[in-house]
């Protein structure tokens, strides 16, 4: 189905539960030519709805289009400089030929626990902005996802944008573990943001979804001391239950995101705001 | 079996073609279109083999639906010939191919990059050929090229 | 002379087998056994879904000859019949002129196999239920002995001892395995993809029981082979050939990525055990060495890979006293292969890693215990072959620290190491050697056979088995036979490898295509310099004219000109086979490879962020191709020290996808700087000595030396991995700075 609008591709998923959106297609064409159960299935293409390709800035926040994609936010200098995470994020999803195609909007609904740009956007504390025929509707990216693979969007919404409030950040960074350096799967993505709303820890690979890590967020809030990276393990395991599986295992990786965020937050720990 | 209709501008020149709804952009070029100079690797978007430009940006075309190009600029290895032998000096003499099936795409990649020099403020060329990759170089002779590219851009040579 | 097809690669119009056109095709497509791995086939379903009238279907009822895939033993079928070995074994070939149909086919075709228990780790003792080969389950046993080891290693002031183990190791190539096949009259043609036509030419004969006139293979360019299509071409050889002669039309049969990566050879997995004897100062006294290698479910090339490996084994040291024992282990794991270093990666790593344990365990300095041992000349390797080529393997040793900067960088190591929170660096060295061409006798045995030709209109074409796969070949051959008869390189062609025009070279395997081959092609120029009544002083114009005139005085004769060269020995090299004894390589190029890495502790991440590769090769012919091998080579060591890991599930590879199975990119590398030492091996074309395989033999150890002082940890396994380095630093805060 090629809708040219919104409001057609709209009618299309109101009228068709098992139709598929398709915007940048690097998650659904993988090993298209092997996969031929999936050549049966109706597709959506989003890719003619012009006016959700833009990111716009408004006086409060970042706004990225549904179709807008990680390398039209790496070209733009104000994310460089307000929320470096997003271009950090971005800079670090396949390579330039992955970047130019895939959306963050696509990246938020392929739900992977593995995704690379919706920890960023989680600890900037974005809002999924979705829409149908029957309305629009907004979630809070860190309220989206209910277990593995399954978030808060019915077949007939569509990600239309997600508002990135504009803020002052004390303290950002985005820890992306992987097998190399670029086009890689992450082991463990950390995603840490400080601003007048609090800390956000978020982490990626960890658990069935992307989450807040409330345990560790709290360490932070009420400044209790923090010796040692074995320290944090009881925190990670209130947050996280990484598993084994082809890319590593739960034991590196619940040492890994211990020492990551001890040698990181290394000033922070023992310290009230 | 049904087909579509895509419209799009291939190295070019507009074309009209019908498609089965399931082609990949790959497989219509090579297989369609007979332009087999963009190479298949791996199918999944990891090894860039199959680097062509959509709307002047390098991509993997082993992962775009074709009816998704319509009304769009496509340009595969094939449109680079028509830059002539000089500008691909730099690319034989520092030894950028060896086997040549990662080629295509490296050259499509890398030929972006000499034509957006101010991607290096920010990027380093290891980073934006980190797509491509290659079993045989090492990679050593394709960075060089593209080095060597870009300095004689800079300096005024081989302007096209 | 810049590479010769250069051009045709950069612009995307060399050819490669799927890119050629071909009319009234059919594809192909094989349907592989599943789990277990081991058992008889009890059946073979055909989805109701499907009109099965429409496919050629191929079993090995329809295979004429013998349903053997021709290579060193008789044992591994084309398609299985009714029993079957390992996962992913060819059972049926189907064909069909839509590729998705075919697709769909293969997923409709259900293949129930019943189970027996299988081998699947090749370092323990077979229980008896699992003995599948002879009565223990060794595919090949060979043993080196020199002097009385056990002995030597009883008087030893110091014995030290070490495991190591190396993973396999997939190809990647970056184009994918195929065949097209087809029948032009009687003739069978197929054209594909592969590094050795003869081999393949061989297969089809056997397996489809026609005459050598009747089969016709052509390489077509070769998007890169490692070994990978040294013998596997030939199996999609045959099965693209059987179902164009059962289906009547041209077959394409091309592998995807997947599929390549399951179902074809791999590097052997290896376990590598040392017990050394040493003085206290350094001097080795004795060396026990013990190699076993995982072969797979069928024989394939494991004989060849278990010799190169146990004659490396001991490298480049002198000792008087040394024994090494050589297992090649049946499994019921996917048969693996050659792969670029054939066995010698294998145990190089296992040699250079322990005398970095050596070192560790005498307190001495890993350098100076290389330097005492390395091989001067006069001493004999651990096959009793006598070293005297003139090579200065100090002066390899001493280029590669002088270019990494060694004891600079051991100081500034130290420092940065005391104060840096997460970060650790070091330096690693390894000193090793690769001989080039068949081993001992191999390279008679071969008879290979070359010639160059004199065309009518002056120019010459150099016909030889011997391909283009990345390596250079066409412009190696082109450099040599211009040079030698003083044309110019436009002047020289290089035939396509179509077994109806060329002579058997050989394989191009061994790193023996400049090294051998080229001298075929230097001295078939000669023959053929001759022919045209010329001496050998004469070149250029006065070739050219005298080719030209013989072509005039023959005219209507149909008798074609060409000079011709058969492989001929080097004099004084001497091999026995059944002691394992002698001269094992005509030439050993040697190197001094160091590393430099850098570890986060925090995650065990390995960054090799320096590299220099110094070796010594004889003469360096073409600057660009030499270097461009060295750091090819290098890079696929990287890839199989720090992040190429095959992860098994039933004896297959359960991470069969780029994104699963990771080789370095550009941004994981670091340049690799790269030197050359000369000194020209007589009877190597131009002087040259192989160098294709050397440098993979060399950057695993280097690199796991780098982090074992880089770290303190001592890893003796590659791939090493983040997890597994992680492992070994057992101590969660292992060496990490606490808060302040």
């Amino acid at each position: 189905m090629l809708p040219g609008s919104l409001p057609e591709a709209l009618d299309t998923l109101a009228s068709d539960g098992a139709a598929i959106p398709i915007a940048g297609g690097t998650d659904l064409l993988v090993h298209w030519p092997v996969h031929v159960e999936a050549h049966e299935r109706t597709y959506v293409d989003l890719s003619r709805l012009d006016p959700l390709k833009p990111l716009r800035w408004t006086a409060d926040a970042l706004m990225l289009g549904g179709l807008t994609t990680y390398w039209d936010v790496i070209r733009d200098e104000r994310a460089r400089d307000e929320l470096p995470l997003l271009v950090d994020a971005a800079r670090q999803v396949g390579a330039i030929q992955i970047q130019a195609r895939g959306t963050w909007a696509g990246n938020i609904v392929n739900a992977s626990p593995a995704a690379d740009g919706v920890p960023v956007l989680m600890a900037y504390d974005a809002v999924v902005v979705l829409e149908s025929r029957r309305g629009r509707e907004e979630v809070p990216l860190d309220r989206f996802y209910s277990g593995y693979k399954e978030m808060q969007r019915r077949p007939d919404q569509l990600v239309v944008g997600i508002r990135v409030p504009r803020r002052r950040y004390s303290y950002q960074v985005f820890e992306k573990v992987g097998a190399r350096r670029a086009q890689a799967i992450a082991k463990v993505g950390l995603a840490i943001t400080r601003s007048g709303a609090g800390w956000r820890v978020v982490a990626a690979s960890v658990a069935p979804t992307i989450r807040r890590c409330p345990a560790v967020e709290r360490l932070l809030e009420t400044g209790t001391p923090i010796g040692s990276p074995a320290a944090l393990l009881p925190a990670i395991a209130q947050d996280v239950a990484p598993i084994d599986d082809i890319r590593s295992s739960a034991q590196y990786r619940t040492h890994v995101m211990a020492r990551v965020l001890y040698h990181d937050l290394r000033d922070f720990w023992g310290r009230r705001a | 079996m049904t087909t579509l209709t895509v419209t799009f501008t291939l190295n070019g020149k507009p074309v009209s073609l019908a498609v089965d709804p399931s082609a990949r952009l790959l497989d219509t070029l090579r297989y369609q279109l007979g332009l087999t100079g963009t190479k298949e690797g791996c199918g999944e978007g990891e090894c860039g083999a199959c680097t062509v430009y959509l709307d002047g940006l390098p991509v993997n075309s082993c992962l775009i639906p074709t009816y998704q190009v319509r009304g769009q600029r496509v340009e595969t290895i094939e449109s680079l010939e028509s830059l002539g032998q000089d500008a691909l000096e730099p690319f034989e003499r520092c030894g950028a191919t060896q086997c040549g099936a990662c080629t295509p795409g490296v050259v499509m990649t890398a030929w972006w990059i000499r034509e957006h020099p101010e991607l290096l403020g920010t990027h380093s060329i290891r980073e934006l050929m980190a797509g491509n990759l290659c079993r045989c170089t090492g990679y050593d002779g394709i960075v060089d090229s593209v080095a060597e590219a870009l300095r004689e851009t800079a300096s005024g040579r081989r302007e096209t | 002379m810049k590479r010769r097809e250069a051009l045709a690669k950069l612009t995307g119009r060399e050819r490669y087998v799927d890119d050629l056109p071909l009319q009234d095709f059919l594809w192909g497509m094989t349907v592989r056994s599943p789990p277990p791995p081991r058992g008889r086939v009890t059946a073979i379903r055909f989805g109701k879904d499907i009109d099965w009238s429409q496919f050629v279907v191929v079993d090995h009822r329809d295979i004429p000859g013998p349903n053997v895939v021709a290579l060193i033993e008789q044992d591994q079928p084309v398609l299985a019949a009714g029993y079957v070995r390992h996962v992913h074994e060819p059972v049926l070939l189907l064909a069909h002129p839509s590729r998705e149909a075919v697709r769909r086919a293969v997923r409709s075709v259900e293949v129930v196999v019943a189970p027996e228990p299988p081998a699947l780790d090749f370092r323990i003792t077979p229980t008896p239920e699992r003995i599948q080969y002879g009565t223990d389950n060794v595919l090949k046993h060979l043993q080196i002995v020199k002097g009385d080891v056990e002995r030597a290693l009883a008087q030893a002031p110091v014995v030290v001892s070490g495991t190591y183990e190396t993973g396999a190791q997939e190809h990647v190539y970056l184009e994918p395995q195929g065949m097209i096949a087809y029948l032009e009259g009687d003739v069978l043609v197929v054209k594909g993809s592969m590094q050795c036509p003869y081999y393949v030419l061989k297969a089809l004969q056997h397996a489809l029981a026609r005459e050598e006139a009747l089969v016709r293979v052509i390489q077509t360019p070769t998007g890169g082979g490692f070994g990978g299509k040294e013998e596997f071409p030939s199996h999609i050889a045959l099965h693209a050939a059987l179902l164009a002669l059962k289906g009547g039309r041209p077959v394409k049969l091309i592998y995807d990525r997947g599929e390549d990566m399951a179902a074809t050879t791999k590097r052997h997995p290896a376990l590598v055990r040392h017990r050394t004897g040493l003085t206290r100062d350094g001097r080795l006294l004795a060396q026990d060495i013990e190699v076993v290698i995982d072969g797979g479910a069928y024989v394939t090339l494991s004989p060849v890979v278990l010799s190169r490996a146990i004659i490396h084994a001991a490298g480049p040291y002198a000792c008087d006293h040394v024994r090494i024992t050589g297992r090649a282990m049946f499994t019921n794991a996917v048969p693996f292969g050659a792969f670029r270093g054939f066995g010698a990666p294998q145990s190089q790593f296992a040699g250079e890693r322990h005398m970095d344990v050596i070192a560790r365990t005498l307190g001495m300095d890993a350098v100076e215990l290389r330097r005492i041992n390395l091989l001067r000349d006069g001493q004999t390797t651990a096959t009793g072959q006598v070293i005297r080529d003139g090579t200065d393997r100090l002066a390899v040793l001493e280029q590669a620290l002088a270019l990494s900067r060694y004891r600079e960088k051991e100081r500034e190591h130290a420092a940065f190491n005391a104060t840096h929170a997460t970060l650790r660096r070091g330096s690693g060295l390894a000193t090793f050697y690769h001989g080039a061409g068949f081993t001992g006798g191999g390279e008679v045995a071969l008879k290979s056979r070359l010639r160059v030709a004199g065309r009518p209109d002056g120019r010459v074409e150099v016909l030889s088995a011997n391909i283009e796969m990345g390596q250079g070949t066409l412009t190696v051959f082109t450099e040599l036979a211009a040079t030698r008869l003083g044309l110019a390189p436009e002047d020289v062609t290089i035939a396509e490898a179509d077994t109806a025009r060329v002579p058997n070279s050989g394989p191009t395997v061994a790193s023996r295509t400049t090294m051998i081959v080229g001298g075929l092609v230097e001295r078939a120029a000669d023959d053929l310099r001759r022919r045209v009544g010329l001496d050998d002083s004469a070149r250029g114009a006065a070739v050219t004219q005298a080719i030209e005139r013989w072509h005039r005085e023959h005219l209507g004769e149909g008798e074609p000109l060409f000079g011709e060269a058969t492989y001929e020995k080097p004099p004084g090299i001497a091999w026995d086979d059944t002691t394992y004894r002698g001269d094992a390589y005509g030439a050993f190029a040697w190197a001094a490879y160091v590393a430099e890495v850098e570890v986060d502790l925090r995650t065990c991440a390995t960054r090799v962020i320096d590299f220099i590769a110094v070796q010594e090769v004889g003469k360096v012919l073409n600057p660009t191709l030499a270097k461009g091998q060295v750091q090819g080579g290098v890079v696929q060591g990287i890839g199989w020290a720090l992040m190429e890991e095959c992860k098994w599930r039933d004896g297959a590879m359960a991470n069969n996808q780029l994104t699963n199975y990771l080789i370095p990119t550009s941004d994981d590398v670091p340049a690799v700087r790269v030197a050359f030492l000369e000194n020209p091996y007589p009877h190597g074309a131009g002087g040259a000595k192989g160098l294709g395989e050397l440098p993979i033999d060399g950057p695993a150890p280097a690199i796991l030396n780098a982090v074992a002082r880089a770290t303190g940890a001592d890893p003796r396994a590659i791939p090493l991995t983040p997890e597994r380095l992680m492992e070994l630093m057992d101590n969660a805060e292992f060496g990490m700075r606490n808060a302040e």
